[in-house]
């Protein structure tokens, strides 16, 4: 082979830096998949098994959204013996209180930006002026 | 020759002529006839359910009916059912005429009943402020002109809803709303909310907001905030006014009541006692 000592360790740079990206997110901490933690209110069950929440609580929301507004069904749910009132702050909230460790840590992972918030009151926000009804 | 050339213009004239006048004639008679017919129709047959003596709309239609008498002299009970609504709603408070959201509010009588003010008014409508809110009517304009349906009259309630998921801030309804009972979020809302309740949301900037008749307080089996803050003077009575034996329909039926700009014919489902 002709020029064996530029081809072979040009090929091992090449190869090295076309898999950059590969390597150096097995070194990196950058991101870490999110670790899940249970709500500190020690509920076991939510209104939906876990899986199917995980995958599909967009969906639920959006139809608890128009159950509520649009067609007048506010029935409340009920889960481990527990009533929850349809809605992000009177049911999810109840439990997840934590909305920086229950939403923002999965969302800002996947890079997504639901505009819940933009109206809704996380219990934190609300807590900071507190009103009891 | 000549004879039937004459003959023939002759007949030719007078066949285009009865051509020509024929449809008039055919016209003139029938609708003669008609009209001799219309009389005896018109008894027979009551005029259809059109634009005049509509029945009101069949369920449950939530009504308001607020006894202003119970109110005069007392500024500070308006206020009262005001703050109560805007608490339990996190309504923010603006101090800017343009910028300001309203859901409950006192205005003077000239401006709540634009079509009744004159010159010579009562002492009492004067010098008193009158409670105002969306009329949540039966033909409500700014359902009709929301370009995305994110405000809709519920079929079960008769509320008039705001969807603010829906709401695009294009301001027609306001622009549809003959009571100014919409408002609209300038700017974010949450930095004027004083104390929040966690229970409801807020809005954003850029959309809509109004009354919603507490929709969210009457399935917990609560009445609405504003009738829950004057419940010692009793000066609000809500219920279904398509119910002969509710409260609001017993009063409906003793007293005379007066609707703001009913004249416009969106049927509001507020009444007053003056």
């Amino acid at each position: 082979m002709y020029n064996k000592g530029t081809i072979i360790p040009g090929l091992i740079i090449f190869v090295l830096l076309i898999t950059f990206p590969l390597w150096f997110n097995a070194f990196s901490k950058a991101s870490t998949a999110p670790k899940i933690e249970l709500p500190p209110g020690g509920q076991k069950e939510c209104v939906k098994p876990a899986a199917e929440m995980r995958a599909q609580h967009m969906v639920l929301l959006n139809e608890w959204r128009d159950d509520v507004l649009r067609n007048g069904n506010r029935v409340a749910v009920t889960a481990g013996g527990k009533e929850y009132r349809k809605g992000l702050q009177t049911a999810c909230m109840a439990c997840h209180t934590n909305k920086e460790k229950f939403c923002d840590s999965c969302h800002t992972y996947t890079s997504v930006k639901p505009y819940c918030w933009d109206c809704h009151l996380t219990p934190s926000v609300a807590a900071a002026k507190k009103e009891t009804n | 020759m000549d004879m039937q050339r004459r003959n023939f213009l002759k007949i030719a004239g007078v066949t285009a002529l009865a051509g020509i006048s024929a449809p008039v004639v055919v016209n003139l008679t029938s609708s003669a006839l008609a009209s001799s017919d219309q009389g005896q129709t018109a008894v027979a047959h009551p005029a259809p359910s059109g634009a005049h003596g509509e029945d009101a709309p069949q369920g449950v239609r939530l009504g308001l009916l607020i006894d202003m008498r119970k109110l005069y002299g007392h500024p500070e009970l308006l206020d009262k059912a005001t703050a109560a609504c805007h608490k339990v709603h996190n309504v923010p408070k603006i101090d800017n005429k343009k910028s300001e959201i309203k859901w409950i509010w006192k205005t003077p009588f000239a401006n709540a009943f634009t079509d009744q003010s004159n010159n010579h008014a009562s002492k009492t409508a004067r010098e008193n402020d009158f409670l105002v809110l969306c009329n949540h009517c039966d033909e409500p304009p700014c359902v009709r002109v929301c370009p995305t349906k994110a405000t809709f009259k519920d079929k079960k309630t008769g509320i008039v809803a705001m969807d603010y998921h829906r709401c695009i801030g294009c301001r027609f309804c306001m622009m549809g709303c003959p009571y100014g009972a919409r408002s609209f979020n300038w700017m974010d809302p949450q930095p004027f909310i004083k104390e929040l309740n966690p229970n409801f949301p807020a809005r954003m900037r850029g959309v809509v907001e109004k009354c919603n008749f507490c929709g969210e307080r009457l399935v917990l089996g609560k009445e609405p905030a504003c009738v829950e803050a004057l419940k010692e003077v009793g000066a609000i009575v809500f219920g279904d006014l398509n119910d002969p034996q509710s409260e609001i329909r017993r009063i409906l039926d003793k007293e005379h009541t007066i609707q703001r700009q009913a004249a416009l014919g969106t049927k509001p489902s507020v009444f007053y006692i003056v």
